[in-house]
Order: structure tokens, then sequence, then C-alpha cells
């Protein structure tokens, strides 16, 4: 035993040598690194120091998230993480812990924001330059071969064709994640018509579905929205339902018309935006179009870039855009 | 079950039938014939009063729930709590996981921490585990999840001292008083039937979100162990001892702390390993509220539909799960082989161990210093393992849809949409009678009390039609995993060839984290209820396996033997003998089969199963669907509890025949 100690004793010490040598080629120095975050704080005149960045789980959030915390980190020499939760009441609950800085892409969860504006934990900064769009879609084939399909009218003549396992003897349609802005359930019930609700989970494996419905012409109807890259790639088709008009969504159980086109906002905390960093005016800034996002959604979804390196790309290709954030 | 139960008309106020009759009728068949009665009645009474309730609606319950949860939070309790847990978690975070900016790396790098945690290895058990530690956070760094590694050892290790201040007063109350036991028994039980996804609504109405909200739910689920292990050591103390000691006039203190807790402490050692596993599989929950750690990117895995980049940090959760388990188990033999006063020269090893401090130091200071050995070196090696992992996916998904498609449909339309329509679309007192009247023939008299209040719980929660989705799905998927362990169980008691190759990859499903392989199951059933039963069949059946198996190997030889002497043929000798007498771990696999199975259903809510798990997570993000989610969330809870009392029950009665 006493052996096998010392034995042990000298292995430790031999692979904590050998852990040495690997670390000591190459690098360069904490300190000097940390001297060149504060020079990047200076020029960019004042302290960034953390910022924390809300990601929900869609691929155009990913896109504004990444694309801003990369410029922060590059101009601003913040220290940026990525916190992903779901959107809504997880998000703004992380705005008043502290646990998150900003939401970057807030589509409709108004109750929400206005409790969180109301008890000061939270600003509405306005628009990223998005404006989103939700709706009932099909995939192409289905519109271009039955064209009735697309008014809400006609869509219980074809309730059995969209029906599933899941559906119970009516037509299925195709929900996202469960956490997203959707209502889907009152319409159908609101506009009587023949079909059930069935939640994907998330938003790949609707686009999955989508993509498989395209290619086998699979009968598929669901909730899918813009900017979102996949339109360049798979053709989908809105269905019409009733227009939207002023507060015809404003009791959720109630509603019976289409989605309102939502300008996106941007949510900050309070107690980031008063705290002087310098993130706080690159978020005020940051503007950018949805066909700026639908090219970094490409490049991490289609091209499989990592998030980092696609929004790397992107301010790369774009620096005039991203300087005008930095002021 | 008597006949004339069944000519009884099954309805709500009836009075319930006689539970033991005299003469011995088979307790199947009194479920058969109520299950045809029900099915008679149902069949002129469907599609009335289901409590149906479309996914946005919501009742004055519901609405009034999310008023009373709106208050709860955001007190000065759960304020103080807050900060406290926030800052300790802060403090440990900057020390070893995430940038202390404008730093780019935390206080000390990885080659210190590495080091650090090495020479623990050795000073707590040996130079084996110091390898294994060492090896381990290699590991954590080289798959390119440094700090999400460390984040999950901060957490943990914060829910685990909390888990041991709170729970060793209360372990020690366990084993002085039998009132006591009583009460934090009843506690523990109702903590450990909750599915742990449950935690979440109630959590996160309570503490909100970040580090303090993920402790939290980890200590909910880490604290019964170490409290049921070290209460009951604590209690079943050798009670010659515990008489010789009294005869020398020791006060109640006195014995406590000299004799009992001593003579426990290898229990208690076990149970603190026990709770250290339990924390660490709570990690992917956790990180639903922001909880730091390798759960984050398991979670986003599952919203991408990615396996590999799921599968890579779910195994390192289950390294570090070995690590910790290897480290605890070798420290307390060491802790007992030096109490018995053998073992090692002390002071030689205090030599080494002091000596042993100057490579770490030079590292922990060396880490502060170079970048390299700060932040560890980014490495391709996690990404394509998880490529790897896709391809082979994917190829697997491709050649296996066909019959998995033919596979879901033939058990979706036989057997899961036929039971829906009859547990869902009965009238609801129609399903409460019948649920009601079944316990009782299963589980008897002692079921009976525990199953009505559940039933009129998930009555007043207003949430009753999906509440009776998720029973269904949860039956099915139990009927399917007890199916499984039946088959593959005697096989392995039979034959220790099979008990050889099948043990371990038993042992490699149970630990492998539930989210992980939901991606694949995802990807060749889609998002479907049957999705969330093989998934929850994968996470229930190796436990239900392994009780029977170990039970029908418990049947006396003899037995056996007698009845291959008359000359049985062996399909006899397992209906007639091996599983009739192995009848109370077929009804303890039952039982672990349902609560696991419950568990899992409810996640699989998220991926198209829909339900109470949807109900939880569309509250969790909706405040005005928060009420309803809370509903659901208790709902779970009761079909838990009304699970585990009739199936327990069932399981005294098998025991007592």
């Amino acid at each position: 035993m006493r052996q096998l100690n010392t034995k042990g004793a000298r292995l430790v010490a031999v692979a904590a040598s050998a852990l040495f040598a690997l670390s000591a080629c190459g690098g360069g120095s904490v300190s000097d690194a940390t001297k060149a975050n504060e020079s990047k704080a200076a020029a960019a005149g004042g302290d960034c120091g953390d910022f924390k960045i809300i990601v929900n789980p869609w691929v155009g959030y990913t896109a504004d998230a990444y694309v801003v915390g990369e410029a922060a980190k590059e101009k601003l020499g913040c220290n940026v993480t990525y916190v992903e939760l779901k959107e809504g009441g997880p998000s703004y609950k992380a705005l008043a812990s502290g646990d998150g800085d900003v939401i970057l892409e807030e589509w409709s969860h108004a109750e929400e924001l206005k409790a969180a504006v109301a008890d000061g934990s939270a600003v509405d900064l306005g628009s990223p330059g998005n404006v989103g769009i939700i709706g009932w879609y099909v995939p192409g084939w289905l519109a271009d071969e039955h064209p009735d399909v697309l008014d809400y009218n006609n869509l219980n003549k074809y309730a059995k064709d969209f029906a599933t396992s899941e559906s119970g003897g009516k037509g299925q349609f195709l929900g996202s994640d469960p956490t997203y802005t959707q209502y889907d359930e009152a319409i159908v019930k609101n506009l009587n018509l023949d079909f059930k609700v069935v939640f994907s989970g998330g938003e790949t494996a609707t686009v999955e579905a989508f993509k498989k419905a395209q290619e086998n012409k699979e009968w598929l109807i669901g909730y899918f929205w813009e900017p979102q890259y996949i339109h360049a790639e798979v053709p989908m088709k809105r269905v019409a339902l009733p227009p939207y008009s002023d507060g015809c969504d404003a009791d959720k159980a109630k509603v019976a018309c289409d989605y309102a086109d939502t300008p996106l906002k941007k949510v900050a905390a309070t107690k980031f935006m008063d705290s002087g960093s310098t993130a706080a005016n690159l978020v005020k800034a940051f503007t950018w179009t949805n066909d700026d996002q639908n090219l970094v959604a490409k490049y991490i979804t289609a091209d499989k870039m990592s998030p980092e390196d696609a929004a790397k790309k992107w301010i790369a290709d774009n620096q005039d855009k991203v300087d005008a954030w930095i002021k | 079950m008597s006949a004339s139960t069944l000519d009884r008309p099954v309805e709500l106020g009836a009075a319930p039938p006689e539970p033991e009759p005299k003469k011995r009728i088979p307790r199947w068949v009194g479920v058969l014939a109520a299950i045809v009665v029900w099915i008679l009645v149902w069949s002129f009474t469907k599609g009335h009063n289901t409590l149906y309730l479309a996914g946005l609606d919501l009742t004055d319950l519901h609405v009034k729930l999310a008023k009373l949860g709106a208050g709860l939070g955001n007190n000065a309790f759960t304020d103080s709590v807050n900060t406290a847990i926030n800052a300790i978690v802060d403090f440990l975070s900057k020390l070893v996981a995430l940038p202390s900016a404008p730093s780019p790396a935390p206080v000390i790098g990885w080659l210190g921490v590495t080091a650090i945690a090495t020479w623990v290895g050795y000073a707590l058990a040996n130079w084996r585990i110091a390898v294994l530690v060492l090896a381990s956070f290699l590991s954590f760094g080289i798959f390119g999840f440094w700090q999400d590694s460390m984040g999950l050892l901060v957490v943990t290790f914060v829910s685990v001292v909390l888990a041991v201040l709170l729970g060793l007063p209360l372990a020690i109350l366990i084993g002085v008083s039998k009132r006591a036991a009583t009460v934090i028994t009843l506690l523990l039980d109702l903590l450990q039937t909750m599915p742990t996804f449950v935690y979440l609504i109630f959590v996160f109405i309570l503490f909100g979100i970040g580090a303090p909200a993920a402790v939290i739910c980890t200590l909910a689920y880490a604290l019964p162990p170490i409290v049921r292990i070290s209460g009951f050591a604590i209690r079943d103390t050798n009670p010659g001892v515990l008489e010789a000691t009294d005869s020398y006039g020791q006060s109640t203190w006195q014995r406590l702390v000299k004799v009992q807790v001593p003579m426990a402490r290898k229990t208690i050692i076990l149970g603190l390993n026990q709770t250290i596993l339990a924390a660490l599989s709570m990690a992917i929950i956790a990180s639903y509220v922001n909880g730091p750690g390798l759960g984050k990117p398991v979670l986003a895995a599952l919203t991408q539909n990615d396996f590999g980049r799921g599968l890579v940090p779910g195994m390192l959760i289950v390294l570090m799960g070995i690590m910790l388990d290897r480290l605890t188990t070798a420290a307390s033999e060491r802790s007992e082989l030096i109490a018995r006063g053998g073992g090692e020269n002390v002071k030689r090893r205090r030599v080494i161990l002091g000596a042993l401090l100057v490579p770490v130091a030079a590292a922990v200071w060396y880490s502060t210093y170079a970048l390299n050995a700060a932040v560890f070196p980014e490495s391709q090696l996690g990404t394509n393992v998880a490529n790897a992992a896709n391809k082979w996916m994917d190829a697997t998904v491709a050649s296996l849809s066909g019959p998995a498609g033919a596979l879901k449909d033939a058990i979706t339309y036989g057997l899961l949409n036929p039971m829906q329509a009859l547990l869902s679309t009965s009238p609801w007192w129609l399903s409460f009678a019948a649920i009601l009247i079944i316990g009782l023939i299963i589980g008897g008299r002692k079921a009976l009390v525990p199953t009505l209040i559940c039933l009129l719980g998930l009555r007043l929660l207003d949430v009753w039609f999906d509440s009776m989705v998720v029973l269904n799905m949860t039956l099915v998927a139990t009927l399917l995993v007890m199916v499984l362990a039946l088959f593959f169980g005697v096989w392995m008691a039979r034959s220790k060839r099979a008990d050889l190759i099948i043990r371990p990859i038993l042992d490699a499903g149970q630990t492998i984290p539930a989210f992980v392989y939901l991606i694949p199951v995802l990807a060749l059933f889609d998002s479907t209820r049957f999705t969330a039963i093989v998934a929850a069949i994968v996470y229930a059946a190796p436990a239900a396996i392994k009780l029977v198996a170990d039970g029908v190997r418990g049947v006396n030889p003899g037995t056996v033997e007698a009845g291959r002497s008359v000359g049985q043929t062996t399909w006899q000798e397992i209906t007639k003998v091996q599983l009739p007498m192995a009848k109370g771990s077929l009804v303890l696999a039952t039982n672990q089969g349902l609560l696991y199975v419950l568990a899992m259903v409810v996640i699989g809510g998220l991926v198209g199963a829909g339900a109470l798990g949807y109900d939880v997570i569309y509250g969790l993000a909706h405040q005005e669907a928060s009420g309803k989610g809370m509903a659901a969330g208790l709902s779970i809870v009761l079909l838990g509890v009304m699970i585990d009392r009739i199936t327990r029950a069932a399981a005294a009665r098998a025991g007592a025949d």
C-alpha cells in the first residue's frame, strides 16, 4: 500500500508537470488579455463588464443575440454570456433578477412586458428593425395542387386529409414550441374548424415537418412565421384567416382572427440600462433587417456554422453597420 | 369482487363494493368485470361532461391560482434566500467557472482547478481516484464544456452542502422520535413521488429564474436520500450497544453524539453518496430555470433536435456522476479503515500530501498567469464526436423509420386511442367511479381513502381531461414496460449469460439522462404521444426488468426442483411456479415502472404529447396561464400519489398472500 502511495504520488506529480508543459506552449498571459479588454473598453468610452444576453429558442433570435454579443466582445471588450431561456415569463423574470440583461426579439408577450415596465424592472427599447409575421402555413405543393386550401373557409372540407394518429379523427394542426406566442387552439375553436392542435415541441421539429411534407407531398398545416431563413429553401404559403383588426386578439381564448404583424421589440433590464455599461448603448442602437437576420440564420442552420462564427463572419462583412451601433 | 357488484350501476356516490369476498375470485376477473361495465355505461354517455378544456381556456380557479402565485414570490423570505444563494454561487463561479471581467478567465484557471481536484481526490481517497478525477476534469475541457462542467459542479456542491445542513438534523429527528419519523417520512415520500418536472412551476413562481431556483430544485430532489438513509441508520443502532452504554447513565445527547451517529457513520456517507447522485440527475431540469451547468447544452440540443450536441454534455454528466460516486465510496472506505486504526502510516501520508501541495500551488499560480492554463484551449473533439453521433443517428433513423412507423400506428390505433377514448371521453363521474372501484379491487381497502382523495383533488383542479390523457399514456407505457420486464426479467433470471449481456445495457439506460435519448426517439416517431411513451419505456424498463429478474431468481430453488421432478415443462415452470412466487417483486416493479413512466410522459408533453406537461410549460411562459400550470403540476403529483398508493397496497396484499 505504501509502495502504491509513493508510486501514485509520483504519477500525479508527473501528470501535473506534463500538463504544465502542455499549457505552456503558446497563448500569452492572462494579464495581457485583461489589459486588452480594458483598453477596448477605454477606446469605446467606458467599461462594459458582464453582458448577459437572453437567447430564446429560435434561430432568428440566435442570430440577433450572437451578432450583438460578438460585436460587444470585439468592440467593447465585454464579458458576454448567452442565457438560453424560454420566451415570456422566464425571460422577464431573468430581467428582474439580473440573470439576463436584454431580450432582443420580444414578439408579443404584452402582459409580461406591461407588468415588467410597470414594476420598473424593464424598459422597452423599441424595434430591432425586424417585423414579425405569424400565420398558418401550408407547404407549397399543397397550395399549388389545391389552391382553395389557402382560404380558411375551405379547411373543413380537407380536414380528413390532414388527420394523423394524434388528431383523434380531426385534421391535425401543427403547433410549435409550447412556449411560443400562439393561440391556434382558440382560433380553431372559434372558427368551428374540425382540427386539433398538436405541438411539435420546437422550431427545428416544425421546420423538419414542413421540409418532409414538401418532399413527400404530405398534407400539413401549421404555425409558422417570418423572419425564418427556411422560407428561402422550402416554399410555403400562408392561409388566409379572418383579417386582423385592432383588439381582436385581446382575449386570447376568444380569438377568431389572424395574427397581427408584430413589430419586434428590444426589452432591457432597467438595472442594466442604468449601470453605465457601454453595452447598453450598443443595445439601444442595434437595428438590422429581416434579410440580415435570415443570412446569419442561414449560416447557422444550412451552413452548420457555430453561432459565434456565423456572427463573426457577418460582422466582418458588415463593418459599416456594426460601426453605426458603436458610437 | 363479488358478483353483486357487477349488477350494480356504476355511478358517483354508489357505495363501494365489498372489498374482500369470502370466496376468492381472482382479482383480474373483478377488474375485467369493472371495465366491461365501464364500457357499457360509456357507450351511451360518452362525450358528455368530459370537462374538456381547450389549450387556452382557463377556469375561475386557474385565474385565482395565477393571482395567488403572483403574490407569492418576491417576499422578504424568497428575496433573502435568492440573495444569499446568488452571492455564494456567484463567488464560486467567478472563482472556478466564469470569467471575472475584465479578465477573460475565472480567478483560478482550469489547470489550477484540475490540480486542486486531483489533490483532493488523493487526500480523500487514494491515487487511483486521483487519476480518475484528473481524467474526468481533463475530459470536461477537451470535449469543450469546461465552463458548463464547473457550473454544474458549483450548483451540485452548494445543493449538497445545503442538503447536509438541512438533512442531518432531520435525520437525527427521525432517529430519536417515532412521531417525527412518521411526519418526515410522509413529506419525503411526497417529494420522491413527485415527478421532478413539477418542481419547476412552484420553484419558478417562488424563486424566479437563476442559480437560486436551480439550487432549490436540486435540493428538493437531493434531500430525501440523506435524511432517509441516515435517519434509519441512526435509529437502527445495535440495541445491545445502546443498552450497554446506557447502563453507564449517559444522557440522550451523549448517546446520540457518542454512540448513535458514529456507529451510523458509514451509512450516513452512503446517504451522502446517494444525495450527490440525485443532485446531479437534476442537472437538466434545473437548466429550465437557467441553472448553470451541463444541463443547458442538453436542453438546447432538444429544442434544436441535435442529438450529438446533447449526447456529449449528457455523457459528461454521467462521467461526473461516476467520478463523484467512486470518490465518495472510496473516501468512506478509507475513513472506515482509519477509524479501525489500520491501513497506513498517517505521518508519512501527511508529509506526502504536504509535499504535493507545492506543485498544486504552482499550478494554481500558473493558471492565473498564462492564458492557456486559465482558459481551456479550444479543441474540435466534442464537435467531431457530436457530428459522428448525428451521422450514426441519421442512418439508424432512416433504416428504422418504416417499421417504427408501423409500430407507432399499431400501438396508437390498437391500444392508445381506444383506451384514451374510454378514459377521457367518459363523463368525469364515470371515470372517477371506475378508477375508484378498480383501485379498490387491486389495492384493497387500504387504497380506498388515498384514491378517493386524489380523485377528488384531480376533479377540483379543473384539468380533469388532461389528467385522464396523461393517466392513459402512463398506463399504456407501463403495460409495455411490464411486458418487457417479464420477458427480459425471466430470461435473465434463468440464463446467467443473458444476465451478463443485458445488465450492462440496462445500467447504461439508467445513467444516460432521459433528455438525450428523447431526440432520436423524436426523430423516429415524430411529435406524438407515442414518442413520449417510448422515451418513458426506455427510462422505466431497466429498473423494472432488474426487479423482476432479481425476484424470479430469488424463488426458492427447492420448489423449482420439485416441479421439475414431476415433469413440468419450462413454460409451466415459469407460469405456475416462478412468476406466482415472485408476485411481490412483480408488483413492486409495476409500482416503480408507473412512477418512472409518469415522470417521463409529462416531459413528453413538450414534444407533441400535450396534456399536463404542456400545461405546466405553457404556464411557465405565460403569466395569465400560470394558475393552470400550477393546477396541472398539482394534478401530476396527485396522479403519482394515487398510482403509488394503489400499487403499494397491492404489493402489501401480494406479500400477505
